[in-house]
This record gives structure tokens, sequence and C-alpha cells, in this order.
């Protein structure tokens, strides 16, 4: 494995005609770690994370993925990437086997069939891939997506609150699969979401932004402690509302 | 794994995508027969009407047939390519494609393959409704409807792709152009009527839209049994132009909808 970081952002900025939405940050998240993307709405996070994914040309600064530079390198490691959200549907009138089939296809699956199969065995899907996608309740989609997003074994997984509107038991089920799959496969996760307890749970780095800067970037228990907070969600509200570190302790 | 270049597997992959849509839905199914059918009947219905009231109709008989026939080809390739780029907007999956390794040419060959299939589902049933209703055989112009075709489907692709940027950079707002910018050839491409019927400088647009030289060698075909290869070699050199033209202004769009941060909300 190589040293250099699973993703490295250089000043990232992102203007849209006069507003800032992303200003100046940087990062760089080490191979094989899960690490949160924090803030309120309109920090900056989803178009941080499509600036990742090559969707958005950066106003400047640099994006490295996997050692490519995003958007102009992407075809180098698209398919060595992978993204679940939410908000971003599977279409709803294929079955769940033919979206899977499609996606396979698209990122180059090898012994599809095979994948498909293991995959659908992993997260429970197996009796549903000849359901149509929109049939499917809201946590079953989500395990769909996720299937799609695992299914070509990425190194990168980007997500954007791949928890939002699952009941707790089905929320709890998604973290125990993200963990399990960065465990056996080394993978490295960058995950947005709203979810103070998933975040606890799931990262060993959080990154908070605020109005497209980072103003934050640490350990969740290294937050906690200085900003002298039982929870994440706490130093969130800090956070959000500006509160000085100090001030909060 | 090959990421670098084009894939024939990516555009299998998205050739079925759209024919599990196509094939789950009879509703899309109907559609892409229900309104060539009507169309070429009821032209085909004023044609006999006609061709009995005036000697110069009757000579011309097929004319009108063939040219709503042929219209419907342009049309219908046109929005066979957009209504499944359409598609994607509509299932919110384009997010999903765009961070996939598919990339725009293959996405576009896909586009143009499922215009083929869906124009062959809507049209050949009509071609031959047209041999049964009025005795005219579209399948009888031979090599000459094979260059109609290629030209037709060429102009219908460039528009289809130039539409296609548009909604990307635009949203679903641009849908509309989907639905109504071929009709703007309708008039100037001169469907139902010679060329020679406008006034001279709108002769000078028209002659500028490879259409044009479509409807006018089919007119020669069918009534001089003529087959008018310099009008279709024109078509083709225009077609070349309007598919670059077309494919630039694409990579334009999608490059503004990049910058703009257009493809992160593809909706309305």
């Amino acid at each position: 494995m190589t040293d250099e970081p699973a993703i490295r952002v250089d000043r990232l900025t992102k203007i849209y005609k006069t507003a800032t939405a992303v200003d100046g940050i940087s990062f760089a998240l080490t191979r094989g770690t899960i690490t949160g993307l924090l803030g309120g709405n309109g920090a900056g996070k989803t178009t941080t994370i499509a600036m990742l994914m090559g969707l958005t040309t950066p106003t400047s600064g640099t994006v490295r993925v996997l050692g490519a530079e995003m958007p102009r390198e992407r075809f180098s490691v698209l398919h060595r990437m992978n993204f679940e959200s939410p908000y971003v549907e599977m279409p709803m009138r294929l079955t769940v086997g033919q979206n899977l089939k499609v996606f396979g296809m698209l990122y180059g699956v090898p012994d599809l069939k095979a994948r498909i199969a293991e995959i659908a065995a992993e997260l429970d899907l197996s009796d549903l891939l000849d359901r149509p996608t929109g049939k499917l309740s809201a946590g079953q989609k989500t395990r769909v997506s996720l299937a799609k997003a695992l299914l070509n074994k990425p190194d990168v997984l980007l997500l954007d609150e791949p928890t939002a509107s699952l009941d707790p038991d089905t929320a709890d089920w998604v973290r125990a699969r993200l963990e399990r799959y960065r465990d056996e496969q080394g993978a490295t996760m960058l995950i947005a979401s709203h979810n103070m307890a998933e975040v606890e749970r799931l990262c060993e780095r959080v990154i908070f932004m605020k109005q497209g800067r980072i103003e934050d970037d640490d350990t969740p228990a290294g937050l906690l402690a200085r900003y002298g907070r039982h929870t994440l969600e706490e130093v969130f509200l800090d956070v959000a509302r500006g509160r000085e570190r100090e001030a909060a302790r | 794994m090959s990421a670098l270049a084009f894939s024939p597997t990516r555009v299998a992959a998205m050739v079925l995508r759209y024919w599990y849509l196509l094939r789950s839905s009879w509703a899309r199914l109907i559609e892409l027969i229900y309104w060539p059918a009507v169309q070429m009947l009821m032209w085909g219905f004023l044609q006999t009407y006609l061709a009995d009231q005036a000697s110069a109709f009757a000579r011309a008989g097929g004319v009108f047939i063939g040219a709503v026939i042929l219209w419907d080809i342009l049309f219908r390739g046109q929005l066979g390519f957009s209504i499944s780029f359409l598609e994607e907007m509509y299932a919110r999956n384009l997010g999903n494609l765009l961070i996939s390794p598919l990339r725009a040419s293959e996405f576009v060959a896909a586009l143009m393959i499922m215009s083929i299939v869906r124009l062959a589902i809507g049209i050949v049933p009509v071609t031959l409704m047209a041999i049964w209703f009025f005795g005219f055989n579209l399948w009888g112009l031979g090599f000459g409807l094979a260059a109609f075709f290629a030209n037709l489907m060429l102009t219908g692709w460039a528009v289809g792709i130039f539409v296609s940027g548009l909604v990307l950079r635009n949203g679903l707002g641009a849908e509309t152009f989907a639905w109504s910018i071929m009709f703007l050839l309708l008039p100037l491409a001169c469907v139902y009527y010679p060329v020679a019927v406008l006034p001279v400088w709108l002769q000078t647009i028209a002659w500028a839209l490879p259409p044009t030289y479509v409807f006018e060698g089919m007119r020669a075909l069918v009534s001089a049994h003529t087959f008018r290869a310099d009008l279709m070699i024109q078509a083709l050199a225009l077609n070349v132009v309007l598919f670059s033209l077309a494919t630039a202004a694409f990579l334009a769009l999608l490059a503004s909808a990049r910058r703009n941060g257009a493809l992160m909300q593809t909706g309305e």
C-alpha cells in the first residue's frame, strides 16, 4: 500500500458567481480510514464531495483521489470509487438485479453474476433481485443503493447521509455493514452526515465545515475534550452557532 | 481494467438499461407506434382525397405518405435520443452515471443505438400499414431509403445531442426543447412542399439544413423515379458539420454544467 493519502485536497475553492461555497480548504485522508464531514446546511459539504467525484470543477486549488487529479484524470480512478446517497436514486422500473447488472457492467466488475449473488447475500437482497426497485421500502432501497456502491469493491467510498430517513434498526445495520467493508477491504470512506451518533460510531476523524471553511478537524474524542462536551451533537451546535471553544467550556 | 478506452461493454450496459425500461412499460411501447400511425393515416387519406381532385397530386402518389414517414424518422430519431436521456433525469439517476466510468462518448453511442431501436419499434409497423392502406411501399425506395435514413438520423442525433447538453446545463426546465425544437425544421426543411415554394431569402436558410436535401430527394425519387445522389452527398456534408457543432456544443455545455454545479442537482 502506498503512503500517499487516498484523498488529498489542497486550498480547494469553489465560487458560484459571487457566492463562495468552498473557501480554500485543505485536508488529506489516510487510506483505510473513515472520516466524517460535518456542517450545517450550506456549509459546503455537498460541493466538496461533488468536487471529489469530479462532478464539479474547482474554481481554484486541487483535488487528488488515489493519485489522480479531479476532474481532469477522473477516468483513471472512477472505477475504484463509488458513491451512495439517498438523494441520488436508482432507476425505479428496473428490478434490483437489472440495476446491479447495469452498474456492474458500467464499472467493469469481473465475474459479475457471482459478484451480484455475493453482494445480494451480504446485504440480504437475494429475495429482492426480481423486484422493481421502485416497489421497495426506504430501507430496502438504501440497501440496494449500498449494494451498487459496494459492487465494484471501491477503494474510496463517498457517502452522503447514508442513513437518512432510515429507522434506527436499519440505520444500525447499514453502519455495521460499512464498518465491516472498511475492515475487510481497507477502503477509505468520507461520510457527510447530520447524524452525530453515526459519526461518533463510525469515524476516527471529523472535519467540521462552516461557510465553506474547515472550522475544526480532529478525532471525535479530541473534539469532545477540547470543546468540553459529552456528545458530538453539542460540539456541532457550538461550531454551527459560532461559540468559541473557550467560551463553550 | 480498461478505464481509459471507449468501452463497448459500457455502451451495452446503457442499451440494456434502456431496453429493460422499455420492455417494462407497455405504455412506452404503445407511445412509440401511436403518433406515427395516426400521422401516416391522416396524411395518407388526405393524399387519397387530393389525388381524386387534381391530376398533379395523382402523379405525385406517395409523396405525402413518404414525407410523413421520413419526417417521423427525423423527429422520432431525435426524440428517441432525447427521451432516453430524459429518462435519466426523471429517474434522478444521472448522478450515478456521471460518477461511474461511463464516458460521454459511450453515453451518446448508447443513446444513438436506442434511438434506432425505438424508431424501429415505431416506424416498421407504420410502413407496413402504409402498404396495407395506401399501397405505398417505403421499402421499395431501396438504396434511396438507406441514404435518406442515414442523413435523417444524423440530423436527429445532432439535434438530440445539443438538446441533451441544454438539459444537462439548465435542468429539466429545458426539457421543452426536446419536444419542440425539431418542429422549427418542419416548415424550413420543406417536408411537404418543394423548396421553390419558399421566398428566395428563406430558400437560403432551407438549403443550409440537411433534411431539406432529403425531402427534395424523396420527391424526386417518388414522383420522377430519379435518385439524386448529389443531394444526399450535400446532406451528408452538412450533417458532418452539424454533428460536429452539436458535439462541440454538448461538451461545452457539459463543462459549463461542471463549473456551475448543475450536475449536482439535475432536477428542475
